[in-house]
């Protein structure tokens, strides 16, 4: 999950309202916690539940987050080898089991990995876990020496001694572990810190993850296992009337053809065996309560509302609305020379590389799921409730996933719901793998909301924001959680609610608007920020050129007036780093987002090739506190800009009559090597605890782009993708 | 219905219909996780092998056209070839699951080119998507692997992979490299 979802929005009372909602009756007057670890098998060894010493010397560290890409388990294990003063290469990352009371995630509140959160939430816990274990090591080593504690060094995993002792973690195992923990470890000083900030810092997976060995949910082969396929609807909400399974029953392979609540199920004993039982299936939908209506419906109606023509009874929520709104932007009826801006956003696929996929063993009470869990918890929670146990008899083992952007953490636990409702029925403790299809998966629905903005603005005598008006119309993402969130679903506001130009503007007034459509929506790597970033970006610029501004000085005016330091760092590194001029033939465009606790800023070069933007250089400056792996900072700033660039330059998922267009990468465009940028990433400087590094990435791009376009040609861009297809 | 293949050196039986593509006999049959599933249409590359030296998308590659070809997997590259040693130096792998693809693409390419250029490499790992966006890692990798001198070093394989790849490797790896079809074409002894 990459919700920003803020403490207030989930807490550990909603979470629990929550679980109750999911759970049913089992789970009144339990904590989740409680809950979480009743039945789980977790042993936590003497040095806590995220570490453990290994008689061949190395330290695994266990990691409560998953490792989809983002590099977390390179940072999280360097926190801990920090303050144990452990040798880098000989650490290991383990995932951890299933169980919130040890393992949840302390911005949610529940064993997830989001928000960008895995290094922020475990940057104390895991310097403390760390610190802790070495000072157990020390008092070991002292009591066996005679020595004060005081004068023992630990360096690389070996503890010595001005008298000539010394010896390794492993020869001190035994001894260390009967030592009371400290309460209060004391923390190093940064300043002292000899890995944290280093390129030494790297990946833990590479050689996996570079020769075949890497184990992904697609790859689990269990005794007994079979493969299932299930037949989906074509449209959203519609339900199975009937099917008929003779033809698919006589493929070679086929064990058996059943309905579950999705769709039809096919069982097969290999995975061809399951597609070609599926392809023989036939079956009718019921499409009474299907959503049928197009995308370009969807995006009128949505522009519509935006712009005060939709219907008068829609319902709208204030967010960071200041002063009289009724003169904002020169009143409803818009000031004379007020800057306007409509702007609309498709719906998005996450479109990873292993599609989604789950594997399950549900035998009695008892369930068994292995795969890339991003939420546990709600994992646990949705088998549970399926199976009618605790959610702490639901054991989770957490493989590496080929990708996720938001996509693995639903409310539902979709995909992984589907497979315990396959497996619950083959029972008798039999594995089950559920695959999907690249078609399954990108018509499957959770996607990125169709948005609408409609921006009114007028300028002071100094050409600045005086007033502001803004009107965003997205789905909600947070209305069918089982955690109800207090005030307006963040999702869809981040970005524009925070924004430093409207703390520079005087008068405010923005409202959202959430139509009811029957099409699922979800997180989508930067959430909120792959609209706001560039509403607001996209419109700064614009202010710029109306009130002849140089837009990099139009953004440090409105960054002094806001008091938005970092922004005006990292916009100022940015700049400084990308050089005074442009290569020769491109074109510089500037943008920078705040997301997830972090700045970034880029000047990106572009220019036009056969009428389609080409991306060159990136210049990309990040404060993101302190930066624990600079190596993996960049690899996100790399890896980001690419995955909101092909957003930016293709990516659309458009519905006809309801039904999904795409299906395949043949039509669900995405960028490619030849179309890939260069990014450069400079880190600011900065001693704060660490922020999000994951998503911040990925929002700044296509403003970035857009304003180079705006700077090229004049022309605003005012809907994206910026290259259409259909 | 049996059929016969030679994978990674090594002749192996399999019961699978002719038209079932090599990507699911690799995998449900033999075991061969390395070579990955991710969109069955030989859109993506994830499911990259090679056949006589050249790179395949093995999901649309009926096994009914493989008699007596030589099938060379990312197994089959050993763990140390130069180009996996530069995308472990350079970290160039994020979630990692298109990275056997990736890699298998390159191989080839550096058999055929031996300093490829950016056009060289925009035309051979075109068709080799990374959602996680790692293509500037992968391009600095390809290029320094090229440059670089070291032999293809054989890994020991783990004792769990020896069944697989058995003694055979080094044949497998010269498969890999483009070497086989040079052979067999004659350009090479």
């Amino acid at each position: 999950m990459n919700a920003p979802v803020k403490p207030e929005g989930f807490s550990r009372r909603e979470l629990m309202v929550g679980a109750a909602v999911v759970g049913g009756a089992l789970v009144v007057g339990c904590s989740p916690a409680d809950l979480m670890s009743a039945g789980s098998k977790v042993e936590v060894g003497a040095f806590g539940p995220f570490i453990r010493f290994e008689p061949d010397g190395f330290v695994t560290v266990i990691s409560k987050h998953i490792e989809f890409g983002q590099g977390n388990h390179a940072g999280l294990a360097a926190i801990v080898a920090e303050e144990l003063d452990a040798d880098w290469t000989k650490v290991r990352v383990e995932q951890s089991p299933a169980n919130a009371k040890l393992y949840g995630n302390g911005a949610l509140g529940a064993q997830l990995t989001g928000g960008s959160s895995a290094i922020s939430n475990s940057w104390e816990q895991l310097r403390k876990a760390g610190a802790g274990a070495r000072a157990m090591f020390v008092e070991a080593a002292a009591n066996r020496w005679g020595v004060p504690a005081g004068e023992i060094v630990v360096k690389d995993g070996v503890l010595t001694h001005a008298s000539g002792k010394s010896a390794a973690f492993a020869d001190l195992m035994a001894d260390a572990a009967k030592v009371t923990p400290p309460a209060s470890p004391v923390l190093k000083d940064p300043k002292t810190f000899t890995l944290i900030g280093t390129d030494r810092v790297r990946r833990k997976d590479a050689q996996g993850k570079s020769d075949g060995t890497a184990r992904y949910t697609q790859d689990v082969h269990l005794p007994e296992m079979l493969t299932a396929m299930v037949a989906h609807a074509p449209r959203f909400g519609a339900k199975v009337e009937s099917f008929d399974a003779d033809a698919a029953r006589k493929v070679a392979g086929v064990v058996d053809v059943f309905e579950i609540p999705t769709g039809v199920a096919v069982v097969a004993k290999s995975t061809w065996a399951a597609r070609l039982g599926r392809e023989a299936l036939e079956v009718r939908w019921d499409e009474a309560k299907a959503e049928k209506r197009g995308s370009v419906e969807i995006a009128a109606a949505f522009r519509d509302l935006a712009t005060g023509k939709g219907p008068a009874d829609q319902k709208w929520e204030s967010f960071g609305s200041k002063g009289d709104a009724a003169q904002a932007a020169g009143g409803p009826d818009g000031g004379k020379d007020a800057f306007e801006g409509v702007y609309e956003f498709p719906y998005l696929a996450h479109a990873t590389m292993e599609p989604m996929n789950c594997v399950a063993v549900v035998d009695g009470n008892h369930v068994r799921l292995v795969h890339g869990s991003q939420g546990q918890t709600l994992d646990q929670l949705n088998a549970a409730k399926i199976v009618g146990t605790l959610p702490g008899s639901v054991e989770i083992e957490t493989l590496f996933a080929g990708g996720s952007f938001g996509r693995r953490a639903t409310f539902t636990s979709d995909y992984v719901a589907e497979c315990v409702h396959v497996a619950k029925k083959v029972g008798d403790g039999k594995p089950v793998k559920l695959v999907w299809t690249r078609e399954d998966d990108m018509r499957a629905g959770h996607y990125r909301p169709l948005v609408a903005h409609a921006v009114r603005v007028t300028l002071d005598k100094d050409g600045l924001p005086a007033t502001w008006r803004h009107r965003i119309v997205s789905q909600s993402i947070m209305k069918d959680s089982p955690m109800p969130s207090k005030g307006v679903d963040q999702t869809a506001v981040e970005g524009a609610s925070d924004s430093p130009y409207l703390k520079a503007t005087p008068v405010v007034d923005a409202q959202v608007a959430f139509p009811e459509v029957g099409v699922p929506v979800l997180w989508w790597r930067s959430v909120g920020a792959t609209h706001t970033a560039f509403v607001m970006e996209h419109t700064i610029d614009q202010l710029a050129r109306k009130a002849g501004k140089d837009p990099v000085e139009y953004r440090r005016a409105l960054y002094a007036k806001a008091g938005a330091n970092r922004h005006l760092a990292a916009l100022d590194l940015a700049v400084e780093k990308a050089g005074p001029t442009a290569s020769a033939g491109w074109t510089r465009g500037v943008a920078v987002h705040e997301s997830f606790g972090s700045v970034v800023a880029q000047v990106a070069e572009v220019k036009l090739v056969d009428g389609a933007p080409r991306v060159g250089r990136v210049v990309t400056a990040i404060d993101c506190g302190t930066a624990v792996s600079p190596d993996q900072i960049a690899a996100q700033m790399e890896g980001g800009t690419c995955y909101g660039l092909s957003a930016a330059l293709y990516g659309e998922i458009t519905l006809t009559d309801g039904a999904v267009d795409q299906s395949n990468f043949d039509t669900y465009r995405v960028l490619r090597i030849g179309e890939a940028p260069l990014v450069e990433t400079h880190i600011v400087p900065s001693v704060a605890p660490p922020t999000g590094v994951g998503e911040p990435g990925t929002p700044v791009i296509a403003p970035a782009v857009a304003n180079a376009l705006l700077a090229l040609s004049g022309q605003a861009t005012a809907r994206l993708p910026l290259v259409r297809s259909v | 219905m049996a059929a016969s293949l030679d994978v990674n050196g090594k002749t192996v039986s399999v019961q699978a219909e002719p038209d079932t593509p090599l990507l699911w006999v690799l995998r449900d049959e033999l075991g061969l996780t390395g070579t990955k599933f991710g969109c069955g249409l030989a859109q993506c590359g994830a499911c990259t092998v090679h056949v006589n030296g050249d790179p395949v998308r093995s999901c649309v590659t009926p096994i009914a056209a493989l008699s007596g070809a030589k099938i060379t997997t990312i197994e089959g590259l050993g763990g140390a070839h130069p180009l996996q040693q530069a995308w472990v130096r350079l970290d160039v792998p994020q979630c990692g699951y298109c990275q056997s693809g990736q890699i298998m693409s390159a191989a080839a390419l550096l058999a055929a080119t031996k300093a490829p250029s950016d056009e060289d490499i925009d035309a051979a790992m075109g068709g080799n998507i990374c959602r996680c966006g790692a293509y500037q890692r992968i391009r600095a990798a390809i290029k320094e692997a090229a440059t670089s001198t070291a032999a293809p070093v054989v890994a020991a394989p783990p004792a769990a992979k020896q069944a697989q790849v058995e003694a055979d490797v080094d044949e497998a790896i010269s498969a890999a490299s483009g070497a086989t079809s040079r052979v067999q074409r004659g350009e090479v002894r």
